[in-house]
């Protein structure tokens, strides 16, 4: 709430920022602290919303990551005008329930969007995701202006050290990543730090400055409080967006985690690799921003 | 015949087509449906006898109605459709009421002038002669429709997206995201900019101080229908007999075509506004089935005396006439431009480029039209640059040309793809065009079509400049004509043109600037994409089995 109140009371945009970093810090770190039962969920077998239930019920419930009154900012991947069979977007089943149980948990308000790659309106309506929000009660929100997003610092970034980001990101108290798992030419994967991409304004500049770099940098500025991976349809090939059918695989899974890292690592394996051949999964691990070595991490698994 | 309740139609009518057809040139959010567009389009007179005559098998009848109603009622279309003779009435109007405050407390006078006939008629040659030889640049120039959607576009549309932008920046201070959204407008080329303001300037001028008279000289439609409707069934007839010579419909006349000396109406000029019919208090004025002998009446084509009739010194429609006829003739020279695309043509700099600039130029040797257009030489045979693509096209990627296609297709939309990409999944600018310069496809026949060709410069690209991964290209190719290949410990893209559809998503998201590494070359003759190969793709993991 102090870091709301700051931003809010209209102190400089600097200050803001920084402020955003420093609670942004202290809050993870007593999240660290906080007692999860695990610290990965992996689940299988179900329909996205169902694996979704079982999956949080396990964690404790939504209340353990939205408190009453929060303001709930969700970012799925809604990068292309491609129907949800297709594997490009993430599942609208998943995103409504995400909505739902964040109303349910207290949030005054949930916020959903991103920074399409297809003309934004069409992503938003062929994805099915703007009419689950909506019936959820959640809110979409445009992305596709440059006037939506702020300039903010990456403290410590080695190769983005400042960058523009959704507003949205600067006054929500909680964020929620919720990507899909699938092939992708460019960062050989994309799941959630890959889905970060899509809060940025300049996506050029990652693709010049060391695109893994970047994405492992962005974790720097800000790390979601929830990962919630989407695996029910998978595009194997021809990503990020798939040029037919043939390209998609239905594997019915789905990963949660607090610590973004894990939760792509976890993911990859899924997809048939592994994370250390991923270079931003790898880089982000070696870098400390949270943990690639799945032996290391306190796994549930739920098969439905 | 209540003459107040059919100018009252006329009026109401005119307001309800200027704007419904303003709206979707300035429709930023694409709200309406594509035959909200044919709607709208349906009675413009060129487009409609353009796709008459270029889409075989289609019958338009707009164009047909058009001429019907001229042969009935006169140049109903000029007073009633044509969004810029509606916007010059408007225009007048505004006139009226402000220069009436200032001056006197009577209201704006019109006074009768002669027709410059010769010079409509040249006008109008100027115009027709060049399609006989393929070049539609007059047309393109000076078609009202066109024109009117230029104006509304170009000028228009972003005063709205604006003062759009402004309102939805304070809602979104709110938290309140779902009513209006900000824009990112594509700004034209400033050339075409400059030469639609002289356009819209001109024409806004003749419109404050002589009414129709832009319709009435300049305009081919306003010259054609005119000679149509001196032979119009209905027409405003004047009762000598009734007349006192009052000169009050003269006063009213925007097309300054009564004159009340001689007692006559220029027909030709005439655009059936009814005005006159209203203010007639001595039943002079009628509209009704003219006599045998009104269409033997004579234009007065009698020298003006200087006193009564000063000339108008500068004259922007003489002004417009001077560009249009150089432009025109060099069209029908087939006057080409430089083969290259501005920005190509710079001279080399002697100063070493910045870190991350890309040094190959781009080795483009056609530009790229919108698929559907077939070939480059039907579209510029064809388009009269109205820009209803451009307004509709959902990715920007449609931007009017300046000297794209060569002089004589200045004006068309070109597919300009470092401002936005040609999505897989569209064929709206096929669905709104209204002359059939595009042509309906479908969505089978979008995505086997190849408008242009990937070309790859490995120089300019980062993986080979900056030894990183990058991949945006490949990222958004729909077919995967552009696919990453190993190279060392890294990926750069490969291309197969076979599968390329020339969508140019690979040149809009490739990330190097000035100049891309990747590239869509225009196909100057449209031709088939093959259909690209795929496996289906393998689940190795076990239903029920974790990976970890």
């Amino acid at each position: 709430m102090e870091r709301r109140k700051f931003i809010t009371s209209g102190i400089g945009a600097g200050i803001a920022t920084g402020a955003a970093i420093t609670f942004g810090g202290i809050d993870n770190l007593i999240a660290g602290n906080a007692s999860l039962p695990y610290d990965l969920v992996a689940v299988r077998g179900g329909e996205p919303d169902v694996m979704f239930d079982k999956g949080i019920e396990s964690l404790g419930g939504m209340s353990q990551f939205v408190k009453p009154g929060q303001k709930v900012l969700i970012k799925p991947n809604i990068g292309w005008d491609r129907v949800p069979e297709r594997g490009a977007n993430t599942n609208p089943i998943l995103v409504k329930r995400i909505v739902e149980q964040c109303l349910k948990a207290g949030a005054k308000e949930v916020f959903v969007f991103d920074h399409t790659c297809h003309e934004w309106t069409k992503c938003y309506k062929n994805s099915g995701i703007e009419q689950a929000v909506t019936d959820a009660g959640g809110k979409m929100v445009p992305g596709d202006s440059e006037r939506y997003y702020k300039q903010v610092e990456v403290v410590g970034g080695v190769k983005l050290k400042d960058m523009k980001v959704h507003e949205l990101l600067l006054t929500s108290d909680v964020f929620i990543s919720v990507p899909i798992l699938k092939h992708h030419s460019s960062s050989k994967i994309s799941i959630s730090m890959k889905n970060m991409m899509g809060c940025v304004w300049d996506r050029g500049f990652w693709h010049k400055n060391d695109l893994h770099q970047c994405m492992a940098d962005f974790l720097r500025y800000k790390k979601p409080d929830l990962t919630v991976v989407d695996a029910y349809y998978v595009l194997k090939q021809n990503g990020p967006m798939g040029v037919s059918l043939d390209d998609v695989i239905t594997m019915k899974s789905q990963i949660i985690s607090r610590d973004i890292v894990a939760a792509d690592a976890a993911a990859t394996k899924f997809f048939g690799k592994d994370p250390a051949e991923i270079n931003h999964i790898q880089l982000a691990g070696a870098a400390g921003l949270g943990v690639m070595d799945l032996s290391k991490l306190n796994i549930n698994r739920i098969n439905l | 015949m209540n003459f107040l309740l059919m100018k009252k139609l006329r009026v109401v009518l005119s307001i309800f087509f200027l704007v419904f057809l303003a709206l979707v040139f300035i429709d930023f959010r694409k709200s309406f449906s594509k035959d909200f567009y044919a709607l709208a389009v349906f009675f413009q007179f060129v487009p409609s006898l353009l796709r008459n005559i270029t889409v075989p098998g289609v019958i338009d009848f707009g164009a047909i109605l058009v001429l019907i109603l001229t042969i009935f009622f006169g140049r109903v279309y000029c007073s009633v459709f044509c969004p810029l003779g509606i916007f010059q009435d408007v225009v007048s109007w505004i006139s009226g009421k402000t220069s009436g405050r200032k001056k006197s407390k009577k209201k704006r006078k019109y006074k009768y002038s002669k027709a410059w006939t010769i010079l409509r008629y040249s006008l109008l040659a100027v115009v027709i002669l060049p399609l006989l030889f393929g070049s539609i640049t007059m047309v393109t120039l000076l078609d009202p429709y066109s024109l009117f959607g230029r104006i509304a576009t170009t000028l228009l549309r972003p005063v709205v997206v604006v003062v759009n932008n402004l309102f939805a920046a304070g809602l979104a201070r709110a938290d309140i995201y779902s009513l209006l959204y900000r824009y990112d407008m594509i700004w034209v080329d400033p050339a075409i900019l400059i030469i639609t303001t002289l356009f819209g300037a001109g024409i806004i001028l003749t419109a404050y101080y002589r009414g129709r008279l832009y319709c009435n000289t300049v305009c081919p439609v306003g010259t054609f229908l005119g000679f149509i409707s001196k032979f119009a069934i209905f027409k405003i007839v004047l009762d000598e007999n009734n007349c006192t010579k009052c000169g009050k419909c003269a006063r009213v006349c925007k097309s300054e075509c009564i004159e009340i000396k001689t007692q006559k109406i220029d027909y030709s000029r005439c655009v059936a506004c009814f005005n006159c019919l209203t203010v007639c208090e001595d039943h002079a004025m009628t509209y009704k089935p003219a006599q045998r002998k009104s269409f033997e009446k004579p234009v007065r084509l009698a020298p003006v005396t200087d006193a009564k009739h000063p000339r108008v010194v500068a004259d922007p429609s003489k002004r417009n006439f001077l560009i249009t006829s150089v432009i025109g003739v060099a069209a029908l020279y087939g006057f080409k431009a430089p083969d290259s695309i501005p920005g190509q043509k710079k001279p080399k700099l002697i100063v070493p480029k910045p870190k991350g600039q890309s040094t190959v130029p781009e080795k483009k040797t056609s530009p790229v039209s919108p698929p559907g257009s077939r070939s480059i030489e039907r579209f510029n045979k064809i388009c009269t640059g109205c820009s209803l693509c451009v307004t509709a096209c959902p990715n920007k990627v449609l931007q009017p040309a300046f000297l794209e296609y060569g002089l004589i297709g200045v004006m068309q939309p070109h597919m300009a793809y470092h401002k936005g990409l040609c999505e897989f999944d569209c064929t709206l600018c096929s669905e709104v065009c209204p002359t059939g310069a595009i042509v309906p496809i479908t969505m089978e026949q979008k995505h086997l079509l190849q408008i242009g060709q990937v070309q790859f410069e490995k120089k300019n690209c980062i993986v080979e400049t900056e030894k990183t991964d990058c991949g945006a290209c490949s990222e958004h190719c729909p077919t995967k004509a552009v696919h990453m290949v190993p190279y060392g410990k890294l990926f750069i893209p490969e291309i197969d043109q076979k599968i390329c559809v020339g969508c140019g998503a690979c040149e809009y998201a490739c990330p190097t600037t000035p100049f891309k590494a990747i590239y869509v070359n225009g196909n100057p003759r449209h031709l088939a994409a093959e259909k690209p190969k795929t496996e289906k793709a393998k689940n190795v993991l076990k239903e029920g089995e974790f990976p970890f």
